[in-house]
């Protein structure tokens, strides 16, 4: 227990043991006779990505320069996955040698670890939908505007006032959403608006660079001999023609790539944990709270029906109960949010706070139907006799007797319920909704540290879920006043 | 009031009710009594549906019950159930409601009376039952003989034509069964149509116009508590009357 949670705080901080010691990687690949790097296949083409011929096989031209320093290092290159968005803390943490997966130079991440040499200069390239008129990021002032976490279009979105960015995951989905009319433009790499946006004729991609930044590898701290090894296998490499093949193979060598170093990038302001923080976090719990509450407000009555269908309906009525139960308690709620927001989107045009509230209610009303249907049959047998002797109809019956004793039975699962999607609703920012666990991996990358946030947030989920708590524990008090523990 | 015609009830192969017959006129107090299992509050549950049968009729309050009366009957069998009262053994009222709320709750919802004229009437009820001061209690806050009489309150809020009566004393207590048979007992004397299935053979000489003694179902003896009681005819009622004697003196 003690061990536990001491680990559980040694991961919070981030000061698990590097698997080599500080600054001696480049001895450890040497003698390994193997170089790790960390990336995440999710980014796609034509980063690092699964040959759709040969499933198992890693191509794309990140894989290509790798190999390529490897072997100017006298080694073998693997590529280990992680999710792109922890790719700098894993680094810090020693799970791999090195990263290099569109890495951007950003001022701020030059200050937090060592950065290689460019392998590839991109432009960030707005896009917008056809017609629109717009061909400025400063018309987008007011706007919504896409992009991706954790990257240098975001840090632009930030520090032009009055743009409300919308923070994705993934390549495709903010162009989607342009397309659906979800947000107004995209801010990206070239590469990516090439491969996912561009190319879709509703869109239009303005032609020129709002901004040019570079791909580079990321390194710990103190590695200064690695990096001084793999800035001169890069040298080699621009100097023998091998990255111009490489790149012109992948399609993606431009009169870009001639200039080396185009420039710092912007400076995100510091952060450290403030006034303003915690009003974001705040407003952060806020969506939570509002989330759960609405979630839950559908999940009730939803659950209720389905509990009466699977009870005392006839024989297809009970199986559509069932199969709902069983579809929806069966998948994960995730699967459910993604296809609710993206994959419904050609019919149904939710919002992200819509499709998030719909997607957990619809899930939850499956557990809740459970919980009322044993709430239901735990109901002694005279109370439903009683009731129809006295010339009640079924449907008085029910509202009248049965589901008051039942909701009574279902309070203590159904607070346990609501504690819980209060915690799963931190599922839903893969829909693009801010709430406070999104807030706080957004702020554990401001601060550089997962602890302060991470309490933050714990503390918060606790000033919610605990006066909910004693608020039902209240209400069961005064509705069940008769059920007491029974003597053991 | 009450006409029952060659009843007949089976549990899969076993005959619960053979070719009961049967008349009650108004304002006649039936005991009916007999050995367990006899069929007693089997033959009470057919009156009201509550149980269905295989084969005869019954017709009560005005109502004509056939076999297999489904979902086309329901408002009919509603339309009944509030003109025949029935007070359980286990007396059956609703845990998460008062005392009075117990007693309201059929008026409103099924005959739509206004909460004020509901209320009026159920604390006169409460009145009747001596619990005027325990109105506003919930169940588990009464005593089993005060939920019993709370229950005889409730039916009675329907201003039914006939009350059914199943074991109403054997869940309790000997020292609580008096005031809930005090109160069966203003009943009878205020005209009102029972049936009373009982093992109190003194309540039963008391209160009955007639004793009914069901075994192997079927109606083994018919009469007044006089001859039936004190005189039986049968070899089954004089088993029974002796047991329970015996069982008395032990």
């Amino acid at each position: 227990m003690t061990r536990g949670f001491a680990l559980a705080i040694a991961v919070l901080i981030g000061c698990a043991p590097s698997t080599d010691p500080q600054g001696k990687t480049l001895a450890g690949i040497q003698q390994r006779g193997e170089i790790t790097w960390g990336a995440d296949i999710q980014g796609g083409e034509p980063f690092v990505y699964e040959n759709p011929e040969y499933r198992s096989e890693l191509i794309g031209f990140e894989v290509d320069i790798m190999n390529a320093i490897a072997r100017r290092l006298g080694v073998k290159a693997r590529m280990v996955q992680y999710t792109w968005s922890n790719l700098v803390p894993s680094l810090e943490r020693g799970d791999f040698d090195v990263v290099m997966n569109g890495l951007e130079s950003t001022a701020e991440r030059r200050e937090r670890i060592l950065l290689s040499e460019p392998y590839f200069v991109y432009a960030e390239t707005l896009t917008v939908r056809a017609g629109d008129p717009s061909r400025s990021i400063f018309e987008m002032v007011g706007k919504r505007v896409g992009t991706l976490n954790q990257t240098f279009a975001h840090d632009i979105l930030l520090m032009l006032d009055g743009i409300d960015a919308k923070v994705y995951e993934g390549n495709e989905e903010p162009y989607r959403d342009l397309e659906l009319g979800r947000t107004d433009a995209v801010l990206l790499d070239n590469i990516i608006a090439d491969r996912y946006g561009c190319v879709n004729k509703a869109l239009y991609c303005v032609p020129y660079d709002v901004a040019r930044g570079t791909y580079v590898i990321g390194l710990r701290k103190g590695d200064t001999e690695l990096k001084r090894a793999i800035d001169g296998a890069l040298a080699d490499m621009r100097k023998d023609g091998e990255l111009e093949k490489i790149l012109r193979a992948a399609k993606l060598w431009d009169d870009r790539q001639a200039v080396a170093d185009p420039g710092p990038g912007v400076m995100r302001p510091h952060h450290s944990f403030d006034g303003d923080m915690l009003m974001q976090f705040v407003a952060a719990a806020w969506v939570t709270l509002q989330l759960s509450i609405l979630a839950f407000l559908l999940a009730v009555p939803l659950g209720m029906l389905l509990a009466v269908m699977r009870v005392y309906g006839s024989f297809p009525v009970r199986a559509v109960a069932r199969v709902y139960i069983e579809v929806f308690r069966g998948t994960p709620v995730l699967l459910q949010l993604f296809v609710l927001y993206y994959g419904l989107a050609g019919y149904v045009n939710l919002g992200p706070m819509q499709a998030a509230i719909l997607g957990l209610g619809l899930n939850y009303a499956a557990y809740e139907a459970e919980v009322y249907r044993g709430a239901l049959l735990a109901i002694p047998r005279g109370q439903g006799e009683a009731a129809r002797a006295l010339g009640m109809s079924p449907l008085q019956t029910l509202w009248h007797v049965m589901l008051p004793q039942a909701l009574r039975i279902a309070l203590p699962p159904m607070t346990n319920d609501f504690v819980s999607l209060l915690k799963d609703s931190s599922l839903v920012s893969v829909i693009t909704v801010i709430e406070l666990t999104k807030r706080m991996t957004i702020a554990a990358v401001d601060l550089r540290g997962w602890l302060v946030p991470g309490l933050a947030c714990a503390a918060m989920y606790l000033v919610l879920s605990i006066p909910l708590s004693e608020l039902a524990r209240r209400l069961e008090r005064r509705l069940a006043r008769d059920q007491r523990p029974h003597t053991l | 009031m009450i006409s029952v015609r060659t009843l007949c009830k089976r549990h899969g192969d076993r005959s619960v009710l053979e070719n009961v017959s049967a008349e009650v006129t108004r304002g006649e107090t039936i005991a009916i009594v007999g050995p367990s299992g006899g069929g007693k509050s089997t033959l009470l549950r057919c009156l009201n549906y509550l149980e269905s049968f295989d084969a005869g009729s019954v017709t009560i309050a005005g109502f004509e019950l056939r076999p297999g009366m489904g979902a086309r009957d329901a408002a009919k069998l509603r339309a009944m159930r509030s003109r025949v009262g029935m007070v359980f053994q286990q007396f059956n009222l609703f845990p998460h409601l008062s005392a009075l709320d117990n007693i309201t709750l059929a008026p409103r919802v099924v005959k739509g009376s206004a909460s004020g004229k509901a209320e009026t009437r159920a604390l006169e009820l409460l009145h009747k039952v001596g619990l005027r001061d325990r109105a506003n209690a919930y169940p588990h806050e009464l005593s089993g003989g005060q939920q019993q009489r709370v229950a005889i309150a409730r039916a009675l809020a329907q201003e039914p034509d006939v009350l059914l009566f199943d074991e109403p004393t054997s869940a309790l207590d000997p020292e609580m069964r008096d005031d809930v048979m005090e109160v069966i007992r203003d009943l009878a004397k205020g005209g009102m149509t029972m049936l009373v299935v009982t093992h109190e053979m003194q309540f039963a000489h008391d209160i009955a116009s007639r004793v009914w003694v069901i075994d192997k179902g079927t109606i083994a003896e018919d009469g007044p508590p006089s001859q039936v009681v004190d005189d039986p005819q049968t070899t089954v009622a004089r088993e029974f009357f002796a047991r329970l004697r015996s069982a008395r003196r032990d």
